[in-house]
């Protein structure tokens, strides 16, 4: 392993990476994506739909590639799929006796094998590995356009119905007896975890988009009982983890996406244990008693 | 001729039928309730008590009959913010990061613009309401912090600050202490007063004689409608109780 970093002073740790334009291109992209996933996580954690984004995150792959063989942006063919596969995951649910959580195990595999078997015989002018694992350093410039447009219109979207989402995951039948389109809060929640698999895909790949969507949520949930407070730490936490997770992989040459996700859950951990109300040594009531 | 019979009720549910994928959870129930009723909703768990509020609200389909509210058809009623639902205790995730200001400001939502952000008057609402409920001082508690008790009293001010003419009330006094119970029923006189109907569901015998001027025994479907005085008899109770004998359910007393 190359520990040369240790040996370097903090300026040059922190400069030397940006000096190149890649790396400044990576991290700008990374913050903005893993923002936008770190955003919706807030969401995802107080519906209880970590494992619906583990699924969404999965079954859009099918679509990013048949997308890319017909030539239409990557985020229509994710959103096909993505949404589709939910729906066969409410079809599945309804007409048969299986338990929700196997059906979404077993829809977001299908998709998912599916979406491999589809590179392997479509196209070979995308590599798998880019795919499953996150290429933060070398996005191209159609895509990061395409990443840019799609993050402002998850936060965009986010941010309108922020409250109306807020009451549907907190109290769907008040919603409802309102006079609040519940079923469309549902498809936009649904809609913006496809659109945000999307963007993040490119930054850590499909298997690790999930922790972003489902990590900065869940600690920041340990941190604050506050609705506000709970999409700000989320999205810091992800800003934060982005940051040193490039500078980590650029430093100790390891992948990107990996080292993002790393970081993400060490915060967590820190988070886990030391909260301050919900941490496993209550800091704040360590504190307390030692005055 | 048939729209001015319909004004007389505030609810007017005609031969509701509810199913869920295939199984019957309510069929055949009419309920008419007018302003400043309040009725009693008795029957065992899957009895069909909360089918018949979520039809009410509209967060379930008929497969058959129809719903009035105020006269009106339930999009209508919803557009009006007519209805508000009180939640039983266990229905609510205790642990949402939101607290009593926040969900007594939900009671406003339905008649504020895109964002939600309220107006002078929708503060006021708020406000008054949390004093009604006498939770002044718990206005910025999270929802885990709150008893039972407490957490019953924040839902209520919702329902007051929707300005709502119709209330539903699902197991109000399950869980509460005795200042939260008094004060319920104290709020249960001044909505009368104000013209609200009311329909509460109840495991409680007492509190139905206490409270309600009607009652409605279902199993499925209604076993028995009427005034609490000539409803409420041991015979209608134990065929809604499956048979069980009332002295069983509620002691000798009753």
């Amino acid at each position: 392993m190359d520990v040369s970093f240790l040996t370097i002073d903090i300026n040059s740790f922190i400069f030397e990476p940006i000096a190149h334009e890649f790396m400044r291109k990576a991290i700008l992209i990374s913050i903005l994506i893993t923002s936008v996933c770190g955003l919706l996580s807030s969401f995802l954690t107080l519906k209880g739909w970590a494992l619906m984004g583990d699924a969404v995150s999965h079954a859009v792959m099918p679509g990013v590639v048949v997308a890319y063989a017909i030539g239409i942006p990557l985020s229509i063919g994710a959103f096909v799929f993505g949404v589709g596969s939910v729906a066969l995951i409410g079809f599945i649910k309804h007409k048969s006796r299986i338990k929700e959580d196997t059906v979404i195990g077993l829809v977001f595999t299908g998709f998912f094998a599916l979406g491999i078997v589809l590179i392997s015989k479509i196209t070979s002018e995308i590599d798998l590995m880019h795919i499953l694992y996150g290429t933060p350093l070398g996005i191209p410039l159609s895509d990061v356009k395409q990443t840019i447009f799609i993050s402002f219109l998850v936060v965009f979207l986010l941010s309108i119905f922020r409250k109306d989402l807020m009451l549907y995951c907190f109290d769907p039948r008040h919603a409802k007896t309102i006079g609040i389109n519940v079923s469309f809060l549902h498809y936009l929640l649904l809609t913006c975890l496809s659109l945000a698999a999307v963007v993040g895909l490119q930054a850590v790949g499909i298997v690790l988009v999930v922790a972003m969507l489902i990590t900065p949520g869940a600690t920041a949930y340990l941190l604050t009982d506050k609705f506000d407070e709970l999409s700000i730490i989320s999205i810091l936490s992800s800003i934060i983890s982005s940051l040193i997770g490039i500078y980590l992989s650029y430093w100790l040459d390891i992948a990107p996406g990996g080292s993002i996700v790393l970081v993400q859950t060490f915060i967590f951990l820190f988070a886990f244990l030391f909260a301050p109300r919900y941490g496993i040594f209550k800091v704040k009531q360590l504190l307390s008693s030692s005055k | 001729m048939k729209s001015m019979e319909f004004e007389k009720y505030r609810i007017e549910a005609e031969n509701i039928c509810v199913d869920y994928n295939g199984k019957v959870a309510l069929y055949d129930a009419t309920l008419r309730l007018k302003a400043g009723q309040i009725c009693g909703l008795v029957g065992m768990n899957g009895a069909g008590k909360t089918t018949f509020f979520n039809a009410l609200t509209g967060f379930v389909n008929l497969s058959k009959g129809k719903i009035r509210i105020n006269g009106e058809t339930l999009k209508t009623s919803q557009k009006d913010q007519a209805v508000a639902y009180v939640p039983q205790n266990e229905g609510i995730d205790a642990d949402f990061p939101v607290n009593v200001w926040d969900i007594v400001m939900m009671g406003r939502y339905g008649s504020m613009n895109i964002f939600r952000s309220p107006r002078e008057s929708d503060i006021q609402a708020v406000k008054n309401a949390i004093e009604r409920v006498d939770l002044v001082d718990y206005s910025f508690t999270p929802i885990g912090n709150l008893s039972g008790g407490q957490r019953k009293r924040t839902f209520l001010a919702r329902a007051i600050a929707q300005r709502a003419s119709i209330l539903l009330l699902d197991e109000p006094f399950a869980g509460v202490d005795i200042r939260t119970e008094k004060l319920i029923s104290e709020l249960f006189i001044q909505f009368k007063n104000e013209g609200k109907t009311i329909l509460l569901s109840t495991h409680d015998m007492i509190h139905v004689r206490e409270f309600c001027d009607l009652v409605l025994l279902i199993n499925k479907t209604v076993v028995a409608y009427g005034d609490t005085s000539e409803v409420f008899t041991p015979e209608n109770i134990t065929s809604t109780f499956g048979g069980m004998s009332p002295d069983f359910l509620f002691g000798p007393e009753s």
